[in-house]
């Protein structure tokens, strides 16, 4: 247990010294947050069902930062420390493998917390974003959104022979996802053709089930959300446990 | 006894990696694997710390099977591995405080890293670590659960031959605290300065198992005591000395074949009685490398 505790721990040093991890994790989405509330400010408007710029895209800016660690973080850093050698040591102690990916993905979970932390503050202190949702359906949202993206990270990782090949594949699927999603730019200003094929993409229905919890929405208005991350979740855990490789 | 094999055998593919491998490490001795690259070291080292699984064969480390007991023997081992790595971004004081955390009775890793010289660099990311730095990181990684034996894998390749010294005192220390050692290596000096006991593998097989001493003097090689000295002497004055079995010179080269305790000392004498000046004294012992040539007939170098 001490053990699971330490290695959490410095996991998450190792993810605060790496400059573009805590780049994309916690400073990207309220620089961006900080960049267009400053163009549209958070003026109500009947454009997003009366409320602002800000209070719209503070919920999807957490798709943004979750899929930054899962696509980027995590297969990178699980590509390079397999290819370095790091997890053949970590494997000659008397660690279980469960105990160590216990504590990799809990150091990731809580890093993406601090930048949706950081998002909403700035939200807050900046723009006067509204919530008008509940803690714990918007917490238990962000958790399902953040696992099921992780473990395709992980299988990312897996299915990449090098860290270099994973760093190529998280960023192909990333960017496209990103705009496309409505996590980056509102689906609201992009043409229908684009939101047709938004539909498809796992990261839309984080945006759609995070801005529904965030303003309010219950869980049963998002049960298809929840099936496509629940499902999306359960196949990549399993792939990516069967794929999985320490060296 | 610390570890036994009995008849290991590992196959890739088409390639037999270990072929039939069987013999015992003592408790506190230094144990050595050598031969060249391929051989089968690797295999045999990564079967008895349980990474790998044997197709055939028994083995047996503290009286756990390394197979089916993984964790429990990994409280109980060191181990330093042959291709391994640390995250650059961490510090050498997080990863000592990091990996005893791992083990249920670790010592004091303080006094262990200032005893292989890491204290000044305790804050330094392991990424800024020298190579002789980083191996003695890891060897003290491999202390720090106290452990019964101590696995190397090709501890000093890559080496400087002054850091590779060091590397060898502090192997010797580790015996001398009453552990176990068990390494490999390619370097035939190394196995016989530091091996209580050595095993030559080629091919998958052991070759030859013992001292390095008695392994050596199993060949019933010569001595050679070679000097350069004024071309005009009588070789007869040498061929009458205790031991020698013949002499050469070409030039003023000479080079004197025998056997025996005090050969040189016997050459010194009789060059000075027959009053022959020389320069450039020096004996060439055969050593391991010579052992190696003669049991696989090709040269150890690679």
């Amino acid at each position: 247990m001490r053990g699971l505790w330490k290695l959490m721990l410095a996991q998450m040093k190792l993810y605060l010294r790496e400059p573009a991890a805590t780049f994309f994790t916690i400073v990207f989405a309220p620089m961006l947050l900080l960049l267009f509330g400053t163009i549209y400010g958070n003026k109500p408007s009947p454009f997003f069902g009366g409320r602002g710029m800000v209070d719209v895209s503070v919920p999807s800016y957490m798709a943004l930062i979750i899929i930054s660690v899962g696509f980027m973080g995590i297969p990178i850093a699980t590509a390079a420390s397999r290819e370095a050698g790091v997890l053949r040591r970590f494997r000659m102690t008397p660690l279980r493998p469960a105990a160590y990916i216990i504590s990799n993905i809990s150091s990731y979970y809580v890093m993406t917390a601090v930048g949706v932390l950081a998002l909403v503050l700035v939200g807050k202190a900046f723009y006067g974003m509204r919530f008008e949702g509940h803690i714990l359906p918007v917490w238990s949202g962000f958790t399902l959104s953040s696992l099921a993206f992780f473990a395709l990270g992980y299988l990312i990782a897996g299915v990449a022979p090098t860290a270099r090949v994973a760093q190529a594949i998280g960023m192909i699927c990333a960017f496209p996802m990103m705009f496309l999603s409505g996590s980056a730019i509102p689906l609201e200003v992009l043409p229908q053709s684009v939101r047709n094929i938004a539909r498809f993409i796992p990261l839309t229905h984080v945006v759609t089930l995070m801005r529904g919890l965030w303003s309010g929405e219950s869980w049963a208005k998002h049960l298809t959300e929840a099936a496509v991350l629940g499902g999306v979740l359960l196949v990549a855990m399993i792939l990516s446990t069967r794929l999985f490789r320490w060296e | 006894m610390a570890i036994t094999i009995e008849s290991l055998r590992k196959v890739y593919g088409a390639v037999v990696a270990v072929d039939g491998v069987t013999f015992d490490v003592r408790p506190g001795e230094i144990f050595g694997m050598v031969g060249p690259n391929g051989a089968g070291k690797t295999t045999t080292i990564e079967c008895l710390e349980g990474l790998r699984c044997p197709d055939s064969g028994r083995i047996s480390v503290l009286g756990l099977d390394p197979e089916h007991q993984a964790y429990e023997l990994r409280e109980r081992i060191g181990v330093q591995l042959q291709e391994s790595s640390l995250p650059d971004r961490l510090k050498v004081r997080e990863i000592a405080d990091l990996f005893s955390a791992f083990y249920r009775r670790p010592t004091d890793w303080k006094p262990l890293l200032d005893q292989l010289g890491l204290t000044e660099k305790l804050n330094a990311p392991f990424g800024k670590l020298s190579g002789g730095q980083k191996q003695r990181l890891f060897i003290a990684l491999a202390l720090i659960n106290n452990p019964e034996i101590v696995f190397l894998d090709e501890l000093t390749t890559g080496l400087d031959p002054q850091a590779r010294r060091a590397m060898w005192e502090l192997v010797k220390q580790i015996r001398d605290r009453g552990k176990t050692v068990f390494l490999t290596t390619h370097y035939m000096e190394e196995a016989e300065e530091l091996c209580d006991r050595v095993a030559i593998i080629d091919r998958g097989k052991i070759v030859a198992l013992d001292t390095p001493r008695a392994l050596i003097t199993s060949l019933g090689a010569e001595t050679r005591v070679v000097f350069n000295a004024d071309p005009k002497f009588e070789e007869a004055v040498f061929r009458a000395i205790d031991g020698v079995t013949r002499v050469e010179h070409s030039g003023g080269k000479v080079v004197i074949f025998g056997r025996g305790e005090g050969l040189v000392v016997r050459v010194v004498i009789a060059l000075d009685s027959a009053k022959v000046r020389f320069r450039d004294l020096r004996t060439e012992q055969p050593s391991l490398e010579d052992v190696f040539l003669t049991l696989t007939g090709k040269e150890m170098r690679d």
